[in-house]
């Protein structure tokens, strides 16, 4: 174990508890604190992974703008308290179907490579590789999402408009 | 210096948690903020395996997630609002319109 | 008869007038048609048109006779009618000397009656029907004449028997008319019948493939057609002329065809309608020739029974017409009886009837004369008429004299071949013959003397016939003394080079043969004058006692074919028919029709169970298992997305790992 993984282990375990109590809480604020966390582990483990420039444009974006985003939703359409207000009825099923899936994965992995596999030796992810890359050879698909943020930004104005017309 | 499987876990628990959380919550909101955490999980995945193949590829890509995510947050919190004024409720379980 | 049908013959003579011989039968038929639907407009009740055909029909006749007399050879002609698979069956004619006699005998004698029928008919209610009957009834004899095909010949014959019937029941408003017209008409069907199928029998022959008479002439000659069969349909066409003929057993319908109007019976049953059937074994002479001797044995046994016993019933007959009648059955005994010896036979047959046509149907208008002077058929009520009718006496003794064989009229030298024919080697032929014409000029003495000589017994004022009867009387007489010398040796036969069997017979006289035939006659003659000169009361026939009432009883035929044949049919068989249609043919019927109607409800069931059902059962399957699938659309997103999830992974790990 070297220190990093000591850090990653550390950082995973944070994300996990947080990521638990994100899909538990009764209190949907709590719920989007929980949230704030695990996207900044995640932007955290993009650290450890020398990929500096997807890391600090998680925090910038999701834990910026997109908790922001949610946090506006829940205040506009008040949502309730409690355990019955916020969960239903099909937990049971949801949770081994959760269950189910995390050792389908797992056995995918561990199929993949074994526990003490590869190590990962991070060497790209400066922004300079990152901004080469994006509009070389992925110049369209960038443009691309750029329309597609355009046109997610009229259509939620168009959706959020009242319907005042007589 | 990390081992490729470790990340590999921690990211499937994540996505898992994620599914969990968009079958089992009742408040619309809280199923996007679970669809945020699958998106993230699958960030990781391709980040990690851009460092396992040296390819700058990944983080690319994950770069576009996040833009994709982001946009999909906005329209999916405007249908939510739109619901809540139709409605005065964000419960999925009373959206059941098609119901047989 | 099996003379090659050539257009030119081998002494250069063209056909002339020969080809027009279907003329001649087709005229009378146009003035039928004319008659019909002009006759009662037209002055005189519409006689005119049967009468103009019948003369023009004479004279055409005679032309085509001249093409005969001239030594031409026969001619035919004819167009198809049908054709059934392999048989073939044209319309035509053949023309020989015979046909072109028959033409002129027919045409002579219907041309008299037409004329005569002008004077006896009038006044009747069915003038004109009578005369359009007159001349369909010629149409038809000629068509029988000139037929070169038995096909075309059964048609003929049988429109003659429907005219017939139609004309004996001439004043069907009484009963006993129209019963002797339907007992003519049912008689002679039962001749008709194996006639019929003696015409299938040799068209069979011929393999089914031509009914002509000349084809079936030669084929039946040849080696290919076995004996057995030729026999079998000679026997069956000698059928139709016991039939047609009035030959024992089927000869009980002339006597009362006398119901009808004299012409019709000196016409049809004196001079022709009768005389087809011996016309008919005349023509198809090959067929008799080749079946098998019993066959022609037979021809003569009929022939000679019938001779003998109708001359002997004429004998009994009070009513005039009736002896005429009896005397008619037994002339044509007569020929029938002398085909059986051979080809001289047949050709002193013929000549026969060429005569007897004249002189009969001359004896039936003369009687048509007195009856219609005295209104009463009987001659019991008659006599001494001589004085006060004397063209119609003086005619009558003509025809008697011929009758009886006085030369040197016509029916001598008939009757004279007739002998000469038999003499040759057929003893009881003969003999036969010459009894018979011992009995036939008593018979006919007495005929004369009770209606014409004595006292006159009557109740009326008899007085001559108008011209318009008396003529053709007149011409028939003519004739009776003249055409008999055209088959005597004076004329070296004339008549035997027309009418011949496959060559012409020389003509020869026999004077031993004529000396006892002009004995016979004298002697019956003499007897007649003898028992009849003071008209004794009663009658002496009527003295003879068991014999006396064998023949006024006719032998007793007519008792036994009534309660042997008519009676059991109508009452016992016609019943049976009845039931068996009623019960078993209805019955079939009504049981399909039962039987179908419970099949069809049977089908209904079934179709509205099973099919139906079956139907309804999918559909109601169908029905159920979405009832139960509808659960799966619950509106709840969640739980679609459920099933994603689940779906995935399991797609993933089967993609991936298997």
């Amino acid at each position: 174990m070297t220190g990093q993984e000591y850090a990653f282990a550390v950082l995973a375990l944070v994300g996990t508890v947080s990521a638990i109590r994100l899909v538990t809480a009764k209190n949907v604020v709590h719920a989007a604190l929980y949230l704030v966390v695990t996207l900044s582990v995640v932007g955290g483990v993009y650290l450890l992974l020398a990929a500096e420039f997807v890391g600090w444009v998680q925090i910038l974006i999701y834990v910026g703008a997109i908790v922001i985003l949610f946090l506006f939703g829940l205040m506009l359409t008040r949502a309730p308290i409690g355990r019955e207000a916020l969960d239903n009825q099909q937990r049971g099923i949801a949770f081994l179907i959760g269950i189910g899936i995390l050792a389908g994965l797992v056995f995918l992995i561990q199929g993949a490579f074994s526990w003490n596999g590869p190590r990962l030796r991070p060497s790209v992810g400066t922004t300079a590789e990152l901004g080469q890359s994006l509009f070389r050879q992925w110049v369209l698909p960038f443009e691309a999402v750029s329309f597609l943020l355009l046109a997610a930004l009229i259509g939620a104005v168009v959706l959020s408009r009242r319907d005042d017309r007589p | 210096m990390i081992r490729l499987p470790l990340v590999l876990f921690f990211s499937a628990v994540l996505f898992s948690t994620g599914v969990y959380g968009v079958l089992a919550r009742r408040n619309a909101v809280l199923v996007l903020m679970s669809i945020e955490l699958m998106l993230n999980a699958v960030n990781l995945n391709l980040v990690a395996f851009s460092q396992f193949w040296h390819d700058v590829t990944g983080q690319v890509f994950a770069l576009f997630v996040i833009a994709v995510a982001a946009a999909e947050v906005g329209i999916g919190l405007a249908i939510v609002i739109l619901i809540y004024r139709n409605r005065e409720t964000i419960n999925i379980d009373e959206v059941n319109l098609l119901k047989w | 008869m099996v003379v090659a049908a050539e257009t030119v013959s081998a002494t250069g003579i063209g056909p002339g007038f020969t080809r027009l011989a279907w003329v001649v039968a087709v005229l009378p038929l146009v003035s039928a048609a004319l008659t019909l639907f002009f006759g009662k407009r037209t002055p005189g009740r519409g006689w005119i048109y049967g009468v103009t055909a019948m003369g023009a029909g004479f004279v055409i006749s005679v032309l085509v006779l001249w093409h005969f007399v001239q030594g031409g050879s026969a001619v035919s002609s004819s167009v198809t009618w049908f054709t059934i698979g392999p048989l073939h069956v044209e319309a035509g004619q053949f023309v020989d000397g015979l046909t072109a006699i028959m033409l002129v005998v027919v045409t002579a004698v219907s041309l008299a009656v037409h004329v005569y029928s002008i004077g006896y008919m009038q006044g009747d209610v069915r003038f004109t029907w009578f005369y359009v009957v007159l001349s369909v009834f010629t149409a038809a004899m000629l068509d029988v004449v000139i037929a070169d095909n038995l096909i075309q010949l059964l048609v003929g014959w049988e429109v003659m028997g429907l005219c017939s019937y139609l004309l004996i029941g001439h004043w069907w408003e009484e009963g006993i008319n129209s019963n002797a017209a339907i007992k003519a008409f049912i008689t002679t069907r039962i001749g008709d019948v194996p006639f019929m199928f003696g015409i299938f029998v040799l068209i069979a022959a011929t393999g089914f493939h031509s009914a002509n008479i000349q084809e079936v002439g030669e084929l039946v000659g040849g080696a290919d057609v076995s004996r057995g069969l030729v026999s079998v349909a000679a026997l069956l066409l000698f059928g139709g002329t016991i039939g047609k003929s009035a030959q024992f057993p089927l000869h009980v319908w002339l006597p009362d065809a006398m119901q009808g109007p004299t012409p019709v019976s000196a016409l049809i049953h004196a001079a022709t309608m009768v005389a087809a059937g011996v016309y008919l074994v005349g023509r198809l002479y090959s067929v008799f020739l080749h079946a098998a001797p019993e066959v022609l044995r037979f021809v003569g046994v009929i022939g000679g029974i019938t001779m003998f016993g109708a001359a002997l019933l004429a004998l009994v007959q009070d009513d005039i017409k009736r002896v005429l009648a009896y005397s008619t059955i037994s002339q044509l005994a007569y020929m029938v009886m002398i085909m059986s010896v051979g080809p001289a036979g047949r050709d002193a047959a013929f000549f026969h009837l060429f005569t007897h046509a004249f002189f009969k149907a001359l004896l039936f208008l003369g009687a048509g004369c007195v009856i219609h002077a005295v209104h009463s058929n009987d001659m019991s009520e008659m006599g001494g008429l001589w004085r006060r009718m004397p063209v119609t006496f003086w005619t009558f003794a003509v025809g008697s004299a011929a009758l009886a064989g006085i030369p040197p009229l016509a029916g001598f030298w008939s009757k004279d071949e007739l002998l000469v024919a038999g003499s040759k080697g057929h003893a009881v032929v003969f003999t036969l013959m010459l009894v018979t014409a011992l009995v036939t000029a008593f018979y006919t003495a007495r005929m004369v003397m009770q209606t014409f000589f004595g006292a006159y017994r009557g109740h009326g004022e008899p007085h001559e016939a108008p011209a318009v009867m008396t003529g053709p009387l007149v011409a028939l007489a003519f004739g009776t003394i003249t055409v008999g010398f055209l088959g005597a040796a004076v004329t070296r036969g004339v008549f035997f080079k027309w009418v011949f069997f496959e060559a012409p017979e020389p003509v020869t006289f026999v004077p031993w043969v004529a000396t006892l035939s002009i004995l016979a006659a004298g002697l019956g003659i003499l007897a007649g004058w003898y028992v009849y000169r003071d008209q004794p009361e009663p009658d002496p026939v009527f003295q003879l006692g068991w014999l006396s009432s064998l023949l006024v009883n006719k032998f007793y035929l007519d008792e036994v074919y009534m309660h042997g044949i008519v009676l059991p049919v109508r009452d016992r068989v016609s019943a049976a028919v009845v039931w068996f249609d009623r019960n078993v043919v209805d019955g079939v019927v009504n049981g399909t029709a039962r039987l179908t109607k419970d099949l069809a409800f049977g089908t209904d069931e079934f179709d509205r169970t099973v099919v139906d059902g079956a139907v309804n059962g999918v559909a109601q399957a169908a029905g159920f298992t979405g009832g139960l699938l509808r659960y799966l659309q619950s509106g709840n997103v969640q739980r679609y997305a459920a099933f994603l999830f689940v779906g995935v992974v399991v797609l993933a790990i089967v993609i991936t790992r298997v």
